[in-house]
This record gives C-alpha cells, structure tokens and sequence, in this order.
C-alpha cells in the first residue's frame, strides 16, 4: 500500500499527461504482482470497491479525535478523507500495513461489523497519505485524473509498443491481469482476444487541409455526414456482448436500451446518438446519457439512444478488417438487411461528382447534429489509430465571435510560469459579461505575448486568476452553443478557442451578447 | 538581522548571545534558542521573581542548522500557533527527502525546482539534501547568496552551490535548484528545463494549499512547531497560564484548557497567519 499511496499522491498533483505516464511507468516497473494488476485494475476503473461509506470512516474517526478539534481541522481542510487521513491519531509499530492485494481482498470479504475494527487497525499504522488513499480506494473515489487510456498508455511505454495493441487484448483479460503483464514484461505469450468480445480500437481520421483537396481525385472517395454524439463500437461474440467507447472504455450497463436482447455476432462501429422520431436530437441531450454507471426508465424514454452505423470490422468471426472500404461497407448493408435492428440505422453515403459538389452539400445542410463530413477512401483498410491519408473530417466552419479578454489564470504544468486560461466576455447592457474560457487555439508565441499583456494590464490578483482591464479584444471560435443557467450569460459554448488575437480591435467593437443569442439553435 | 531585513532591521543592533542576562528597566532579558532557524530566540522575562517566556516561531526536531529548541520552565508562556491543528502533524523530514530525490529518478529529463523560503528553510534543504546522500552541486537563486554565505561564516557547512545563471538551460536537467518560493511560478523558473515545482513548506501538508499554489510535489518541511510539538513543549514548560498567538489559537487554546492550562488568545498587531 506504501507504494500505491505514494503513486496516487503524486498523481493528483501531476496535471502534465507525460508526467502521469512517467510515473505510472515507474510504479509498474517497480511494484510486484498481484499487486500492480489491482493497482491498476483500481486506476481503470475494473474495481470499484464501495465498501465503505465516507460516514463510517467519519464515525471511526470521532471514536478518538475531540469533537471541537475535528470540527475545527474539517472547515479548515475542507475535505472529509483528507481531514481523517491528517488527524488520525497514529500508533507507529501497532500494526502492519497490508499490501494493495491485501486490503482489497480484506476489504471485499470483511463482514459489515468487522469492517471498522480492520479500518482502525490499519490506520493505527498508516501515513497519512496511506490513510488518504485507501480512505478514496475504500469510498470508490479515486478520481486523480487518470484515464484507463493513460493507464493502457504507461503499459503499452513499457513494454515498447502500441497503446492500441495493449487495447487489443484488455478485454480478453481480467484484474490482477497477471497473463497481460507478464506479455507486457516479455515473458509470456500474448493474451488471445477472440471469443471475448474484445474491443478492437477505431480507426480516426485527421482533419481536411482545403488546399490538398485539388491534388485528390473526388471517384476515389467516399463521403457520409459527420455526427455530433460519440463514437462507439458495438461487439457481440460468442453470445457476449459489449459497448465501448472510442477509447475501449465499456459503456454498455448505462445502455440497456440500446444492447438488451441484441442478438449480435459482429462488431460494429458508430455513433451513438439521441434520437425521437428518426431526428438526432442536440449534443446536449446526449450528454445526459453519459458518464453514469446506470440509468433510469424515465431517461431511457425521454432520452432514447441510437447508433448510426459506419463500419463493420468483423462479422461471424471473420475479420473484415483488412477489406477496402466499399467491400466493407457493402457487407454493411448485407448485414443490416438481414438483420435491421431496432436502435440502429445506417449512415448514409452523401454522393457527389466533384469537390464543389461535396462542398456545398457542407455548407447547405444545416441539420442538428450534422458536424460536418467524413471522407473515405474507396480503398480504404480498416486501420486502428489515426493513420495518414485514408480519412479525413471536413467539419463545419466554426462559429465565430469578437470578446473581450477579462481574467487570464495561470496554467499548469508546463505552462504553470504563463497565464494561459481565458476568461471572455462579450457587450451586455453597457458592461462586458462572461461567456467562455479557452485555453488553446494559440501559438506558443501568441502566449508569450498573451502572457506579457496580461502581467502588464492587470487590475486585480486573486491567487492563481488576474482581472485585467478590458481592452484587449480575442477572436474566439467554437463548435456551437447551448443555453446554460450556470452561466451569468444564460450561454455555454462548446470547444472554445483563441483563434486570432485582434490587437487592432477597440474593445467597443466587440460582439454584443444578443448576436449570441441569434446563434443558439 | 541585516542580511534578512537590509534598513528595516534598525537603526541601533546590539548583539546578545544565547544565555547572557541583559537588563532593561527592572526586567531581565535572557534569550534562549529556539530551534526555528540560525540564531532564531526564545525571549525569557523575568521581573520580581516571575518569568515570562515568549517563544517568538519555534519547532522542536533536529536541525542541522540552527541550536535545538530549550524549554525554559516560566510561569506565563506566550506561544506561537502557525499550525496548531491536529491535521498539521510534520512527517520524517529524512522521508521527504528521499521522496524528493524519487522524484528526480522518475524525470531524469527535468530540473527540480525546490521553493524555499530564504532564510533558514533554504539551508536547511541544503543540508538535508546532503544528508540524504545528494553530493551533487545545488543550484541556488541569486537571492539566496547573502543569507548562505551568513550561514556559512556561522560554520553552516552547505556543500557545493552555484549559481542558475552560470548554466545553461539544458545541462540543468536532472539538477536540484532551491530559489525563494515566489519563483516557483515565475517568469524566472523558464530557465530551467520543464522544472518540477516543489514546495518546502508546513502547509503542503494540507492538499488544497499545495494544489493553489500548482506545486508538482509538495514537501512537508516546516520550521515551525506542529501540533504534538506545540502540545509537548506547553507540557515541558509547564507554564499555568498560556497566551496564543500568530496562528490558529482556537484549537490549541481548547487543547490547553483541556489538560488544566490556563490559557487565553494575545492578539498581536501585524502578523498574517501565512507568513511562515
């Protein structure tokens, strides 16, 4: 446990991406098994013990601490785990500490009334952050910013290979995933994916380049709609069945609706989409879907989930992967008609002669939950990961606005010298209101300068967050609006950027915020 | 007093030595050290057979820098509060370090950048890094040199120092640099590759502190007493009455009473609870 709350601690204050996987890396290299397989297995999310409720550890602590005492460490703290954790009363030598395995296998089978007393005895020995972290890997709230990805990504580093080949095989194996390290390690054989329903990771595509589209010949492409909800991969193998995200994270118990009673021997590939009355519903409903673990009736009916199909990678075990798009997509159709289930449809090819064709198909369809194009070569293997050239997204232009820079807040990490996070606001009533915060879109030389203004011009310090005076006017792009209440604007933008700074621009002629309002849909 | 405060120390300074009695008025003046950083005092009143003690900042482990804490048996003790609440319980300062030079290991790459503040926690990062086994130069921030050197004429011995400025950028990677803490977010800090921001302080013991300030690694080493610390010396001294300040008086008020002390809050003017 000593080295698994050491990796946490340091975790939650790691932001840069290299950095976690610098030190998820390390924990790895350096920590046997079975124990680095439930570290991880407690990191990606496969365990979730909620043995614990944060009221127990509360009614364990009080048992010793005064009661004022507490009181006063808690306002101050701020955070009941870490309160406990800090206060606890240690006894150094009472005890041992157990190890990662250990206290998950005490934890999983401990009785209701033992629980408390085993709690008591290991935080008699612990740390305080060895009380921190278990207290979060007890409650079932770890959250230290790790994705499952970035875990994948620190195996795949270590063994030297691809995090997609890593994906390839996760589902094929369970926590401690003794069978996948010792692959990872280079003394094993590699885990066999079939007949678990494995996910097998998606193939993306890069952004359009305008310019490059006159040295493509148009016969040689494909091209369908690009929608607005999330990527997923539907698998069913060997009477298994199971939703991922584009990241191979499994989504399925928050979708009964869409996977109950699905009779499935194929993957397939799409997006999963909220539709009423065969029209996509906006990025915002969809949302409300996500990230839960369950999900209620009442949801399911006033939120219905759909997928619109783009590929099929396998299909009665055979894998298709290696077929030319058209092949593909012709086995797609073959498959649907045979089948036609009820949640899904298929994403319609969008067929044009020339790139002028195409072009203006773009820009004309102004349909809810159109982004833009996809483009595909007839030719085109199924290839995991982003490779060069097969594919690419032709999305809409974005929306633009003129808004003013209000409060700039250093970065982190890297960027921790800089004041690199945007506050905007536009015109309302004769005063500048928030409606968004970027933290990207320019170059590193836009923010040395960005970062010059921002010492230069300020008006206020609040920690990390400096006012500045309102002068100095951004071009801020994004990818639509929505109406928000948490916001004092009443707006919500959707991937905000800086995309030009307007040092020529008075902040008078900054946008007003009913030209915003014109913009919700 | 003239390295750390340059004009503002005085216009008058009279060097007095731990235990030598000076009289003012009818009051007897003696200091006692106070284990905070070098040359750091206890001041021990004493009028008419009764003693005063006012411990100024004081902490009570081992300090290769300065002379331990001395408990002084008095009848009033007047005592800081930096970080009287039972969450502040300082760890092993040996295990601090030996997470921090972990961390260097685990980014070869980038430099280690250790705020401290410059007198005495500083020098004393110095000697427990060198304690700790790091017999490789450490690079220091122009303002900590005068301080250092004071140090050194005392016979601090700090190793091998050089300057940041004399180095370039990318030869500081895997090099451990102590600067004052306002650097840490500094324009200054980019000369240094990618640095990791540590932070020396009894605050970084609490997450939210350490997570406002955007440290990578925050260190647990405070020169002030934490809270067992606080409880053992009131108990040493033994003092009936206790006067709280500079701190968190409540708790340590409602500790003290609970073991039979009488003790009350002073109010001091001009301290902020985070000038540590």
């Amino acid at each position: 446990m000593k080295a698994f709350a050491q990796l946490l601690d340091a975790l939650s204050f790691q932001h840069g991406r290299n950095g976690k996987i610098a030190l998820l890396r390390r924990y790895i290299e350096a920590t046997p098994d079975p124990d680095r397989g439930w570290a991880l297995a407690a990191l990606t999310g496969d365990l979730s013990l909620r043995q614990a409720k944060p009221a127990l550890v509360r009614g364990l602590v009080m048992e010793r601490v005064d009661e004022v005492l507490f009181k006063l460490s808690y306002d101050y703290v701020g955070d009941l785990a870490e309160t406990v954790a800090l206060i606890w009363p240690e006894q150094p030598g009472a005890n041992r500490i157990p190890s990662v395995s250990e206290l998950i296998e005490t934890v999983e089978q401990a009785g209701k009334t033992e629980l408390p007393g085993i709690l008591s005895a290991w935080f008699d020995a612990m740390t305080a952050t060895e009380r921190w972290a278990t207290i979060k890997l007890i409650t079932g709230a770890l959250r230290i910013g790790v994705s499952a990805r970035l875990a994948k990504t620190a195996l795949a580093q270590h063994a030297g290979i691809e995090t997609d080949a890593v994906e390839e095989v996760w589902h094929a194996v369970e926590a401690p995933y003794g069978d996948l390290l010792a692959w990872l390690d280079g003394k094993g054989p590699r885990p066999d994916p079939s007949h678990s329903a494995a996910f097998r990771p998606v193939m993306l595509a890069h952004p359009l380049n305008e310019a490059d589209l006159e040295d493509y010949d148009p016969r040689e492409f494909r091209a369908e709609w690009k929608w607005d909800g999330i990527r997923v991969q539907i698998v069913g193998e060997s009477g298994k069945l199971r939703l991922y995200t584009r990241t191979g994270d499994e989504i399925g118990a928050a979708f009964p609706d869409l996977i109950e009673g699905l009779e499935l021997d194929a993957t397939l590939d799409g997006e999963l989409l909220v539709m009423r009355d065969h029209v996509v519903a906006p990025f915002a409903d969809l949302q409300k879907r996500l990230n839960r673990k369950t999900v209620s009736a009442k949801m399911m009916t006033s939120h219905p989930v759909h997928v619109r199909l783009y590929d099929i990678l396998i299909r009665s075990g055979q894998d298709l992967r290696a077929l030319p798009f058209d092949q593909r997509r012709r086995e797609l159709e073959t498959w649907f008609k045979a089948h036609s289930p009820a949640a899904m449809d298929l994403s319609d090819l969008v067929p044009f002669a020339t790139w002028e064709d195409l072009a203006t198909h773009r820009s004309t369809n102004l349909t809810t939950g159109v982004e833009g194009l996809m483009l595909k070569r007839g030719d085109s293997a199924y290839l995991p990961g982003r490779p060069k050239g097969p594919w690419f997204k032709w999305k809409r232009d974005p929306q633009l606005i003129d808004a003013v820079l209000m409060y700039a807040q250093r970065g982190h990490g890297k960027r921790s010298s800089f004041y690199s996070d945007f506050t905007f606001g536009v015109w309302r009533d004769g005063e500048i209101v928030p409606v968004g915060k970027a933290y990207f879109g320019f170059t590193d030389e836009e923010l040395q300068q960005l970062d010059k203004w921002v010492r230069n011009n300020s008006t206020e310090r609040f920690g990390p967050v400096r006012a500045v005076k309102q002068e100095l006017v951004l071009e801020v792009a994004f990818e639509g609006l929505q109406r928000s209440p948490r916001h004092k604007s009443g707006v919500a933008m959707r991937f905000p950027r800086i995309s030009r700074i307007r040092w020529d621009k008075p902040a008078a002629e900054a946008d007003v915020i009913e030209t915003l309002e014109a913009m919700l849909p | 007093m003239r390295d750390r405060y340059g004009e503002r120390a005085g216009n008058v300074l009279e060097e007095s030595r731990y235990g030598q009695p000076v009289t003012i008025g009818d009051v007897t003046v003696t200091l006692r050290p106070a284990g905070h950083v070098l040359g750091s005092a206890q001041a021990v009143l004493e009028h008419r057979g009764e003693r005063i003690v006012v411990s100024g900042d004081y902490k009570r482990r081992r300090d290769p820098t300065c002379a331990p804490f001395e408990p002084v048996a008095c009848d009033v003790f007047i005592t800081e509060a930096t970080f009287a609440l039972p969450v502040f319980r300082h760890p092993d300062d040996a295990a601090e370090m030996q997470r921090l030079l972990s961390v260097r290991d685990t980014f070869p790459d980038r430099a280690l950048l250790i705020g401290a503040y410059s007198l005495g926690k500083a020098q004393r990062i110095i000697c427990l890094l060198r304690e700790a086994g790091h017999d490789r130069p450490i690079y220091i921030h122009g303002a900590l040199e005068a301080i250092n050197a004071t140090y050194r004429s005392f016979g601090v011995d700090l190793g091998e120092l050089r300057a940041v400025m004399e180095i370039p950028k990318a030869q500081m990677a895997g090099e451990i640099v102590v600067a004052p803490p306002s650097t840490l977010n500094d324009r200054w800090s980019r000369r240094l590759p990618d640095p990791v921001t540590c932070f020396a302080s009894g605050w970084m013991g609490v997450r939210a502190r350490a997570r406002q300030r955007g440290v990578e690694v925050p260190l647990v080493i405070s020169d002030h007493a934490d809270w067992d610390e606080l409880n053992r010396t009131l108990d040493e001294v033994a003092a009936p009455h206790v006067w709280v300040t500079h701190g968190a008086e409540e708790a340590l008020i409602h500790a003290a009473k609970q073991r039979g002390f009488n003790a009350r809050a002073l109010s001091l003017v001009g301290y902020d609870e985070d000038a540590e």
